[in-house]
């Protein structure tokens, strides 16, 4: 059946999910712009929220940005967990607003979680890529380091 | 056209409603037995009484049986606990609003003449699991592609709001403790209440446990103290902490929903559907606001509309106070207060069960409980309460309480369901 091609067309398809983890392991930061609007969005959207058009291109993210809300989380997941986090280790997540104008949540790196109060939202931030085991498998995540 | 006004088919009313204790039920307790129990309740709340034969469909809300019980199906598994093969039931699954959109869905049956009378509940055991993998399941209504491997939590999340709250407005963390204090307050005179002590009792109790222990007797100068000690309040994910969250816990709700025609057959007393709105937003990153919620938005304005009423009219509201943040989103998104605004109401105590707006009577997520399952409809039996005047003690001291509001968040408000209540 000619339909036989539809998996790899889906799954190499730049718009959806398992290429924007792709491109992450490649050390790239993969976001879309709207052909009609302008829009960019990260990861990459395949249809525009905005104008709810197809007509998208991707568009590397320079992996530049500041933070724009932040949390310290003491009690994590077991992914978390396994990697040494704890209530006396604490780990920083937050939201990055990148100079493109599109926002992601990531791991915060280089910030002094003992003080939370004192991180300072519109610290700079430029991305980097962590490898951790997931589920047997090595994987690579974004992270943000704070530019001091 | 999309944006015509929309209205019930017909009338809808609450009859009887029912919940059970919330709190950490041993291991061999399941779901379907709790929501056994509250729909006892709700059959013995009905004051002219039903026969159980004429109740025609099942909306039950629930997150997760499959990982906390591993067993799916489980609105099935609820109509025959209860006695009622081949009645059909539909189980709702929207993360925290399961049982507050199942409530909305059986009021639309209702309201479209497929049914006269219903039952819209909720369930969740969730205690048989460890902290660790509650945390973990719950991470599972997270955005997969971005805050999963940000190792993002719920509390997380909403800390994340909290920071762009304070950063915004000026917020802060004695805001949100005043929410707890609030909440646990409304909890220590709901004896259903998973937590049901006031941070007062607290203090009383840890300090009286260190003296048992032979240890100093610990002071604090009040409440706010107490919930700045890190021993007694740790971070969970700054600025939340332990006393900004919502407790894991065990618990079942459920209402009776029958056609207004026929409400009067049931109790003189019903409780009027007069609006119901349902939205959903991006994950929190994407918002173009992260200090206020679409969805909340969007539900209210479907139902304010559909009740031809306004904020400024609702006399009592149960919001989704998850973590302590979540109350002033909603306050706000609600229009109840403007945003950045609902603090100085909080600071006055406007919200507290003798104010001019009493929020969360019940002791809200943070102490009533947060059996996630059970949350919506919960919220529905506090406000049946409190509307007929029957909440006993946290009765609120308002007479003027002839409409009333809920709220009930999915995830990170990626859902949210609002509905408008009336008393006639």
């Amino acid at each position: 059946m000619a339909l036989e091609g539809e998996f790899t067309r889906i799954a190499e398809n730049e718009f959806y999910s398992a290429a924007y983890e792709r491109f992450i392991s490649q050390g790239k930061l993969m976001g879309s712009k709207c052909r009609k609007c302008g829009t960019i969005y990260v990861p990459p959207r395949p249809i525009c929220p905005k104008c709810h058009t197809h007509e998208m291109e991707l568009m590397a993210m320079k992996g530049k940005g500041k933070l724009a809300a932040y949390t310290v989380i003491t009690v994590g997941p077991p992914m978390m967990v396994e990697e040494g986090f704890n209530r006396e280790s604490p780990y920083c997540s937050g939201v990055v607003e990148l100079e493109e104008g599109a926002r992601i949540t990531a791991r915060i790196l280089g910030v002094d979680v003992t003080k939370p109060d004192q991180i300072k939202i519109g610290t700079p931030v430029t991305v980097e890529y962590q490898e951790r085991m997931h589920d047997g498998e090595k994987m690579t995540f974004t992270a943000f380091r704070a530019l001091s | 056209m999309f944006l015509r006004k929309r209205k019930l088919g017909r009338g809808v009313a609450v009859v009887g409603v029912g919940i059970t204790k919330f709190g950490v039920y041993p291991k061999g307790v399941k779901a379907s037995d709790l929501f056994v129990e509250a729909f006892d309740e709700m059959k013995r709340s009905v004051n002219k009484g039903l026969r159980d034969e004429d109740i025609e469909a099942f909306y039950i809300g629930n997150f997760s049986s499959d990982i906390f019980e591993k067993q799916v199906h489980c609105a099935a598994t609820v109509v025959s606990r209860v006695g009622l093969v081949p009645k059909p039931a539909v189980k709702v699954e929207n993360a925290c609003a399961s049982s507050g959109v199942a409530f909305r869905e059986g009021v639309i049956a209702v309201a479209s003449g497929i049914y006269d009378m219903v039952v819209a509940g909720g369930m969740e055991k969730m205690t048989n699991l460890s902290t660790t993998q509650v945390t973990e399941t719950l991470g599972l209504a997270l955005d997969p592609i971005c805050e999963f491997p940000a190792g993002e939590t719920f509390p997380g999340i909403f800390a994340t709001m909290a920071t762009a709250h304070m950063a915004k407005y000026g917020t802060t963390v004695e805001d949100f403790m005043r929410i707890g204090i609030k909440n646990h307050y409304n909890a220590g005179l709901n004896p259903k209440a998973h937590f049901d002590v006031s941070v007062k009792d607290f203090m009383k109790r840890r300090a009286a446990s260190a003296v048992k222990k032979g240890l100093p007797e610990p002071h604090w100068a009040d409440e706010m103290e107490f919930l700045h000690d890190p021993a007694q309040n740790p971070i969970i994910a700054w600025p939340m902490r332990l006393f900004d969250c919502s407790t894991v816990c065990d618990g079942a709700s459920c209402v009776l929903l029958v056609a207004e025609d026929i409400a009067k057959d049931f109790t003189d007393k019903p409780i009027y559907v007069i609006g119901t709105g349902q939205g959903s937003d991006y994950p929190v990153h994407e918002r173009e606001d992260m200090t206020s919620i679409k969805a909340t938005k969007e539900a209210a304005r479907q139902a304010y509309e559909m009740a031809g009423v306004s904020p400024k009219d609702i006399g009592v509201a149960e919001v989704h106070d998850c973590f302590t943040i979540a109350e002033i989103l909603s306050m706000e998104d609600l229009g109840f207060y403007k945003a950045g605004e609902a603090v100085r109401a909080l600071r006055e105590g406007e919200t507290n069960l003798d104010g001019k707006l009493p929020i969360n009577m019940d002791g809200g997520l943070k102490a009533k409980g947060h059996p996630v399952g059970a949350t919506g409809t919960g919220m529905v039996v506090e406000l049946f309460m409190q509307m007929r005047e029957n909440a006993g003690p946290r009765q609120v001291k308002r007479k003027d309480i002839d409409l009333g509001l809920m709220l009930n968040f999915g995830a990170h408000g990626s859902t949210a369901v609002v509905n408008i209540f009336e008393r006639r």
